[in-house]
């Protein structure tokens, strides 16, 4: 089974729709998708819903879809850093679900390991809890939460091989292996794709049957904050 | 007098003990890890790794390595790495020993408001909620009043919250509070600020 694309947008043939949910790996802009972010802008799929930690800066991420108003919906535990979203949300234009942090990447995990829900104590007494089952274990609260499937999975890894054996680098991992794991379809870019036997089965981060199609491209890798030590302090 | 970011993130350097596994917020939190001296602290930024390392030296910077603030890191020779879902896994699972959170309020129960304020700043709580929840011991470092000089330490918080009677410990620009049962309890007074001033500048109920 060929698994590798020759491009972003031949990847997302056939498997983007208008209306889709799309789980998106990355951590602010780091260990994003950004060339099927890019592919998604420019196949014009709109009323697009992602689950994804951030939503990019203004001009890079999933940012350069709020500006197309392609996005329906983001669930998300942090948006701090985007001033179109905070327009359109705070106008009405743009839903936001909430979702904390770890709750977001274990209701991604849950998901694609066939776990419907998930009892966790983490905002039990919050807003996050209002509308949520709650049930008492060992003398101790805790909310259902549900897990993610989503129609479609677009991450970013170091390298793979043919067979979608995935390794990431550093912390670019973050929410990649969760959001590749809970989507029906993934596809994951890549900056390096080998051949089978090169990768080391015993080193590999997330195995090839999560991942459905690959691509390899030229990566910006945009830093978000840049910061530093002078080398007479080190 | 008192103390000032600095002093605050040495004060609450103090509460770390060697082999303890840690998670600093952003703020003042940050400048915890300038304190710790000879302690073994392992650093755990909740976007995947253990063992963080320092800014890096000009040109060194790494896309792909980055802490939970989104700031450029370095990594150490004990540094591993692994997915949100594993990282989380370990916060909620009660194997970080503490972490050090900036906040809003603060209630004499322990309550813990530092992510939203309504109609104003949509910002989203991003780890906080699953930290205040999950690790051993929650300690707050903050101003102890707001600019308008309100205090916020009180009795119950007015912003929506992260986390309910989750807070163990308060470390301010005036001195160190416990949540304790029936309110705060003073543990100690910083540099030239008197007990007076510190439950003057106080609305929770001190016992």
């Amino acid at each position: 089974m060929k698994k590798v694309y020759d491009s972003a947008a031949d990847a997302l043939e056939g498997v983007l729709s208008d209306g889709m949910l799309i789980a998106a790996g990355g951590f602010g802009l780091c260990g994003i998708p950004e060339l099927l972010l890019q592919a998604i802008k420019e196949s014009g799929a709109k009323n697009l819903t992602f689950a994804s930690n951030n939503a990019g800066v203004d001009d890079f991420g999933i940012g350069i879809l709020l500006q197309t108003r392609q996005v329906k919906k983001m669930i998300s535990s942090y948006v701090g850093e985007n001033a179109e979203f905070m327009r359109q949300y705070l106008s009405g234009e743009l839903e936001l679900e909430f979702t904390p942090q770890g709750t977001l990447a274990e209701r991604m995990r849950a998901g694609g390991c066939g776990i419907p829900g998930f009892y966790t104590k983490t905002g039990v007494g919050t807003q996050i809890a209002e509308g949520k089952e709650v049930k008492n274990f060992d003398g101790q609260d805790y909310i259902l939460e549900r897990g993610i499937v989503a129609d479609l999975s677009i991450v970013k890894a170091w390298k793979a091989d043919d067979t979608g054996n995935l390794v990431f680098r550093k912390t670019a991992r973050n929410f990649n292996p969760p959001a590749a794991m809970c989507g029906k379809i993934c596809i994951a870019e890549v900056e390096e794709i080998v051949p089978r036997g090169e990768l080391d089965g015993d080193a590999i981060h997330l195995p090839g049957i999560y991942v459905h199609r690959i691509i390899k491209g030229t990566h910006e890798k945009r830093i978000e904050q840049r910061t530093t030590r002078k080398r007479e302090d080190a | 007098m008192a103390w000032d970011r600095n002093q605050m993130a040495a004060r609450a350097a103090q509460e770390l003990e060697d082999g303890m596994y840690v998670n600093l917020g952003i703020g003042i939190p940050t400048l915890v890890a300038n304190y710790v001296g000879d302690k073994d602290i392992t650093l755990q930024s909740e976007n995947g790794m253990l063992g963080m390392g320092p800014f890096p030296i000009e040109g060194d910077e790494d896309p792909d390595l980055i802490n939970a603030g989104k700031q450029t890191i370095t990594e150490l020779n004990r540094t591993a790495y692994f997915d949100s879902a594993t990282s989380f896994g370990m916060i909620r699972g009660g194997k970080i020993a503490a972490a050090i959170l900036g906040a809003m309020e603060v209630a004499q129960n322990g309550d813990l408001a530092n992510w939203m304020i309504p109609g104003k700043l949509v910002k989203g709580m991003g780890g906080a909620m699953d930290l205040v929840a999950g690790v051993g011991r929650v300690i707050v470092v903050m101003d102890h009043t707001s600019k308008h000089g309100d205090s916020k330490l009180l009795k119950e918080c007015t912003l929506p919250l992260t986390g309910k009677a989750v807070v163990d410990r308060i470390i301010t620009n005036l001195g160190v509070l416990d949540v304790v049962e029936g309110g705060l309890r003073i543990v100690e007074c910083a540099d030239g600020v008197s007990e007076e001033e510190l439950r003057a500048a106080t609305e929770a109920t001190i016992v």
